[in-house]
């Protein structure tokens, strides 16, 4: 029987979390020392829509509530207030069968049995979920075959590099075919090869068999590599919400160029929109936003400032600022930062 | 030594001694288990020196009940189930939810063959040593002896299945008090002193005084070691078996419903840390 894909709607969610302020800050004597309570506000009015068959990132700085919107939509959390629902059911109070729907991999912590080898933890997953046995020889396979698993089938998950234990738990959370996978800091610790075979195997997933992703991750290539669209938490609230693309064009839409000459780099009467960043010796960097003055224009300028000095304008670079620098900026500039 | 020095070491012995104070319920189950223990060694002495009154269990039952106790040790609730108490400590624990199955059996499940695991090898072992090994080394006044009908041992063996039920169910409420609490030292620190005494382990129940006995028998703890050991015995026979074993159903139906209860209250009110 598959499953319908899944709609999630988030609508106005809130969770408060009470935290004991232990008694040995109290100036009175145990065991008259009164527990102190502090209240934190995870989520203050999260509101979002995921169509299914999409691969949309959750991401923001450490405590920013992304955690706790995670834990929430996949049945382990009670909000405090607001309404979810996925694919039609509320995760908390239909967990038994929210949670037979969906597919959840911690980066952090291993859900496979530590002592059990590979296929012993698919086995249990497999009685778990109720799985009948012809469904999961085949989806087993499948997922053995692309993921490279079969080589470490018997041997116990504590026995595994995190790489390898990740592609094991990749597969153990997709066994029973759920139509949402819920990734949350998939890529942590990993090595790149490692990094790069988790991202090409969510998108073939997603591809393939329509697979709705949500996924939290602080490595932004994984967002570049996957992500069609980012939801930015911050304070518990919804920062942003667009394709990636939009949030660097919004956010930081500069250039840097670097051009080498020959000879000693020339002086240049720089044009609109362009910013002197260094120049040493036969290297220039300048900053420039393309929509103010278009690369070709500023590169014909340096090659004919370069032509009136004598020198030659040997090689151009021109990159756009790096994720994590459109990230950060980002998180600076609605004070999420940290 | 300086006078900053001793500073240093005045200020890690204050931050120690403040964090176990806060221990309390490991500070009154110490106290408890102080007591209890003193209790009982007063009583082995009494009947030491007094030595005369009929004593309530003959010697070799005595012998056969300390061998049986030592060999089902591990029937014991002995603690939270290890796993849990780490998911605690790493926050983890909410991550059972994420199964689709009901987390009072799926607990109750892990605590049962854990238990089970731990008892067969051990009490086959002691069988061996007990029952077989001390015989042949001509020490059978020392031995374990079979117990004196076969419908005494079935009935021990229902007995021991109930036994081992009903220590699931503790196991299971002192995981959930584990969750609540966020430390397994608290739970632990109370059960462990409890189910010892209080099965018999520690001190045959029948040798306790007599205007307890009908009390220590409705306890709990009876079922995981005392009463096992009287059908063992042969000394529980009809209307007697048949209230013995619904005392191991009753507590074991009442701890179910119990446990369930706390678990869901619990788990409705867990507070997950992270962001």
């Amino acid at each position: 029987m598959p499953i319908p894909p899944a709609r999630i709607v988030v609508e106005d969610l809130h969770k408060t979390y009470r935290i004991a302020t232990r008694a040995a800050t109290s100036p009175r004597p145990w065991p008259f020392a009164r527990r102190a309570w502090r209240t934190i506000e995870a989520l203050r009015g999260v509101s979002f829509v995921i169509e299914p068959g999409t691969i949309t990132g959750l991401i923001g700085p450490n405590g920013a509530g992304k955690s706790t919107a995670i834990k929430i939509l996949s049945g382990i959390l009670r909000p405090s207030a607001g309404h979810v629902s996925v694919g039609g059911l509320v995760p908390w109070a239909d967990r038994i069968r929210h949670v037979g729907r969906i597919g959840v991999v911690f980066g952090q912590r291993s859900q496979l049995w530590w002592d059990l080898p590979v296929e012993g933890g698919f086995a249990l997953l497999r009685d778990i979920y109720r799985v009948p046995p012809d469904r999961y020889r085949a989806r087993r396979d499948r997922l053995v075959d692309t993921l490279g698993l079969r080589d470490i089938l018997d041997q116990p998950v504590r026995q595994l590099s995190l790489g390898q234990r990740m592609r094991a738990e990749l597969a153990a959370a997709l066994l029973h075919a759920p139509p949402l996978l819920i990734l949350d800091e998939p890529t942590i610790g990993l090595d790149a090869p490692s990094k790069l075979a988790v991202r090409a195997f969510v998108q073939e997933l997603n591809r393939t068999e329509g697979t709705t992703v949500l996924l939290t991750t602080h490595d932004m290539h994984d967002i570049e590599a996957l992500a069609g669209r980012v939801i930015v938490i911050g304070h518990g609230r919804v920062l942003a919400d667009s394709p990636f693309e939009t949030l660097r064009a919004t956010t930081l839409s500069g250039r840097r160029l670097t051009a080498e000459f020959d000879g000693p780099a020339p002086p240049l009467l720089l044009p609109d929109g362009v910013t002197p960043l260094s120049q040493g010796g036969q290297v220039l960097e300048l900053g420039f936003d393309p929509a103010r003055i278009a690369a070709a224009d500023l590169i014909r300028a340096l090659a004919s400032a370069a032509d009136m000095h004598g020198v030659v304008l040997s090689d151009v670079s021109i990159t756009r600022p790096s994720i994590e620098e459109v990230i950060s900026r980002f998180y600076e500039r609605h004070g999420a930062a940290g | 030594m300086t006078p900053a020095d001793l500073t240093a070491y005045l200020s890690a012995f204050r931050a120690r001694w403040q964090v176990t104070l806060q221990y309390r319920a490991a500070a009154l189950a110490g106290v408890v288990t102080q007591i209890w223990w003193g209790a009982i060694n007063l009583m082995v002495y009494a009947a030491f020196y007094g030595g005369t009154s009929a004593a309530p269990l003959t010697l070799p039952q005595t012998i056969s009940y300390v061998w049986i106790m030592q060999g089902t040790l591990a029937l014991m609730p002995w603690g939270c189930d290890p796993d849990i108490a780490d998911a605690v400590r790493s926050g983890a624990v909410a991550h059972d939810l994420l199964r689709p199955v009901d987390p009072w059996w799926w607990w109750f499940c892990r605590a049962a063959a854990r238990i089970l695991g731990r008892l067969l090898p051990r009490a086959v072992l002691m069988a061996g040593f007990a029952g077989v090994l001390l015989p042949l080394a001509g020490l059978d006044r020392w031995a374990l002896h079979l117990p004196p009908r076969v419908a005494d041992a079935a009935l021990f063996g229902v007995s021991i299945v109930l036994g081992l039920l009903l220590s699931a169910c503790i196991t299971v409420l002192l995981n959930v008090a584990t969750v609540r609490t966020l430390s397994p030292l608290g739970a632990n620190a109370v059960i462990t002193p409890l189910s010892l005494i209080l099965s018999g382990n520690m001190l045959p129940l029948a040798l306790f005084p007599a205007a307890v006995q009908h009390l220590l028998l409705l306890q709990p703890f009876a079922g995981l070691g005392d009463l096992p050991c009287r059908f063992w015995l042969g000394t529980l026979h009809g209307p007697w078996a048949a209230a013995a074993l619904a005392q191991q159903v009753a507590w074991i139906v009442a701890l179910t419903w119990g446990g369930r209860l706390a678990l869901r209250r619990t788990l409705c009110q867990l507070e997950v840390q992270g962001g």
